[in-house]
């Protein structure tokens, strides 16, 4: 025990000392850390990217480990562009969170928007930059079921533990030809804390008011039934390995161990795959609600191609920058992710923005000052 | 600041005639200025780990107060951990840490303890060496390499056996045997048992050892010069002289189990159920806040998991405490037959 308490604190501790170090240092070499590029507490991950010159500014930000894959990327291609060193701690949302009220860094990133008491309880008012959409796909093992239909309220149940049986007639009700099995469903969940899970339950909460009522919604939930994994690997590996199986993962990560995973009935009535293009689908169907508040949920939006849980992860930052040089190389690098960054996420298996909500941005960015 | 002329006195006033006859004398501080800079020295890092543990235990404290208020010691045995209610509980956390880890003990110890009786007392020395390399090397391996390696070999290993165990255990005449109930997913309590297991059979097999090899040679030879025959010998001097020593390496074992995170945490299912079936999930108090400390954004919450530690800090404590008074106890009965023999 001493050691775990230990470790946790003392990590979080020598991740500030080694930040400290190499941004207050003119830190020569240009290196990339590609250490876990999943969801997972890497707390030591971080990046580190210089310019070939003098470095015009240095920035530091915390949190999000979800869109760590791209936003290293973005850091090593626009730091060696603009000479704008840029460190990033992948330590999780809620440390992202509470560097950023602490003043240590920047930025901070999160997969899930302030809630309205902790934006409150901020030192000054902070401005959300949603930066890439994701989505979360269905996997499932079911040995001689080529693809699996399921909707909201069926997903829900199985979640609920209503649902045991593969071959119960509302599965069945939904795949007319399959040949579903008796095995009992061995239902899979995030043991860890993620923002995958808080917008799986989001979802949920969206299509079952028993889900609601019961379970609600959040990073952490207390499950009615199944097995917790840890990460995306913890997972994937109850549902590749136990026949019946079903869980939920990010979909960068189905689709890197080519997982079998399921189509969802959409709102307007569509089964869809999650793929790159039904999630930057799914966002242009919540533009109304974005358009109004920019942190709403994207669960079961509007649209014949959206993939029914997609959300949105953002990067955080003050209105009111203390240190203008600062506040300009981050507005820089922001406006920069809206255009040419948003070109790269396809490629590592994130939803690019739709043309809107790039517009909403950049009247954002332009707000801060 | 009103001191000072006191304090710039000091100096002169340790070479007065006390002082200086005391160093001479051996006094306190031993024979020389060596002594003395070598027993403070030593002291100092001797207090250090008591400061460490101290200050971990006031952060800790500190950090639950809010959770302590609000939950009382209802916190420690209620059953519900919802984070999206905010309601918590400790009592599934606290179980799953003992079960698991006390299944492990039931499990490493006669393995551990066999292995060192043979490694010491019987194995021919070719044998010796390289099996106690490979045991000592079991403590080498990172606990997260354990961990996938139980989700990707052990679990699927273990899940035809759980049903073998289901068929063949889980009914004898009639009655439900509790232990091989429900789904046979391979994670759950056993498997988690089993990994913590394999991670302090080096410990306990490694001090075991250690402890039998330093039994007296006198202890084996009067054994066996009454006409003792192995087995005799081993269960009377030899494992009656070392079983304080044993006992160490059990604690020194049931501690690591007891703190273990990663490897657990992979395996064990990280469902709060509070369950007799070895083929249940669990959840153990590390497991919890490795899974959600990172991510718990409300106070109530980060509270909540601090608790949590501090009830691992603990049961820690507990436990060790109850196995130092084993041991003394021990100890004081084996002086005491010593004296009346």
């Amino acid at each position: 025990m001493k050691v775990t308490a230990g470790w946790k604190w003392g990590a979080v501790g020598a991740v500030l000392a080694l930040s400290g170090c190499v941004s207050s240092g003119t830190a020569e070499q240009n290196q990339t850390l590609s250490g876990t590029a999943t969801d997972q507490n890497s707390t030591t991950a971080q990046t580190n990217t210089t310019g070939t010159g003098g470095a015009k500014g240095q920035l530091t930000g915390a949190g999000a480990t979800f869109p760590y894959p791209i936003y290293s990327k973005w850091f090593d291609t626009y730091g060696s562009k603009n000479g704008v060193q840029i460190n990033y701690q992948s330590i999780g949302s809620g440390g992202g969170i509470q560097q950023l009220k602490a003043g240590t860094v920047d930025f901070g990133a999160s997969d899930a928007p302030l809630k309205a008491d902790d934006e409150k309880a901020m030192p000054g008012p902070v401005v959300h930059i949603p930066t890439v959409g994701g989505s979360v796909a269905i996997a499932y093992n079911l040995p001689g079921v080529q693809s699996l239909k399921l909707d909201g309220p069926t997903l829900a149940n199985i979640y609920l533990g209503k649902v045991k049986k593969w071959d119960d007639p509302s599965i069945a009700a939904l795949n007319a030809g399959a040949k579903l099995p008796s095995t009992t469903i061995a239902v899979a969940h995030r043991a860890d804390g993620s923002g995958t899970t808080n917008i799986f339950t989001t979802y949920l909460k969206t299509v079952s008011p028993e889900w609601g009522t019961k379970v609600g919604s959040g990073k952490a939930v207390s499950w009615p039934t199944g097995v917790g994994g840890k990460g995306n690997e913890g997972v994937t590996g109850v549902v590749k390995q136990q026949p019946g199986g079903i869980g939920y993962v990010e979909l960068n990560y189905a689709i890197q161990n080519k997982l079998s995973v399921a189509s969802l009935k959409n709102k307007d009535g569509q089964f869809v795959e999650p793929t790159v293009d039904s999630t930057t689908a799914a966002i242009a169907g919540g533009l109304p609600a974005l358009q109004k508040d920019i942190k709403a949920p994207l669960v079961n939006e509007a649209g014949a191609k959206a993939y029914p849980i997609v959300g949105l992860t953002y990067i955080l930052v003050y209105k009111q920058q203390k240190d203008p040089a600062k506040g300009k190389a981050l507005t820089g690098f922001l406006k920069w992710a809206m255009a040419d960054g948003q070109s790269m996420a396809k490629d590592l298996a994130y939803a690019p923005l739709p043309a809107e909500v790039i517009k909403m941005n950049a009247t954002a960015i332009d707000a801060i000052k | 600041m009103v001191a000072e002329p006191a304090t710039s006195k000091t100096p002169e006033r340790s070479t007065t005639p006390e002082r200086s006859s005391l160093i001479k004398s051996g006094g306190l501080f031993g024979n020389n200025v060596g002594d003395s800079i070598f027993y403070w020295g030593t002291m100092l890092f001797a207090a250090s780990v008591l400061v460490v543990c101290l200050l971990i235990f006031l952060q800790l404290w500190k950090g639950a107060l809010p959770s302590m208020h609000r939950f009382g010691i209802r916190f420690l045995y209620t059953r519900t951990w919802d984070p999206v209610q905010e309601v918590f509980g400790a009592l599934p956390f606290i179980y799953g840490t003992l079960v698991s880890s006390l299944l492990a003990l039931l499990i490493a110890v006669p393995i551990g303890l066999g292995t060192a009786v043979f490694l010491s007392e019987l194995a021919p020395p070719w044998l010796r060496t390289p099996v106690s390399f490979l045991v000592e090397l079991l403590a080498a391996v990172p606990s997260v390499v354990y961990g996938l390696w139980g989700i990707f070999v052990l679990v699927p290993a273990l899940r035809p056996v759980e049903i073998w165990l289901g068929d063949r255990f889980g009914t004898i005449g009639g009655h439900d045997v509790v232990l091989f109930q429900g789904a046979p997913y391979g994670i759950g309590m056993l498997a988690g048992g089993l990994i913590l297991a394999i991670m302090i059979l080096p410990f306990i097999t490694a001090v075991s050892r250690e402890v039998i090899r330093a039994v007296p040679p006198s202890q084996r030879e009067a054994a066996y010069g009454l006409g003792a025959t192995h087995w005799e010998a081993l269960k009377g001097p030899i494992l009656r002289y070392a079983r304080t020593g044993i006992m160490g390496a059990i604690i020194l074992g049931l501690a690591r189990a007891l703190g273990e995170t990663m490897a657990v945490t992979m395996v064990i299912g990280n469902s709060p159920n509070m369950s007799w079936s070895l083929f249940d999930q669990g959840y153990t108090l590390a497991s919890v806040l490795a899974n959600e400390f990172a991510e718990a954004t409300s106070d109530l919450y980060v509270s909540a998991l601090i608790q949590l530690a501090l009830i691992l800090f603990g049961t820690t404590i507990v436990v060790n405490a109850i196995a130092r008074l084993l041991i003394w106890s021990m100890v004081r009965n084996t002086q005491q037959g010593i004296v009346r023999e």
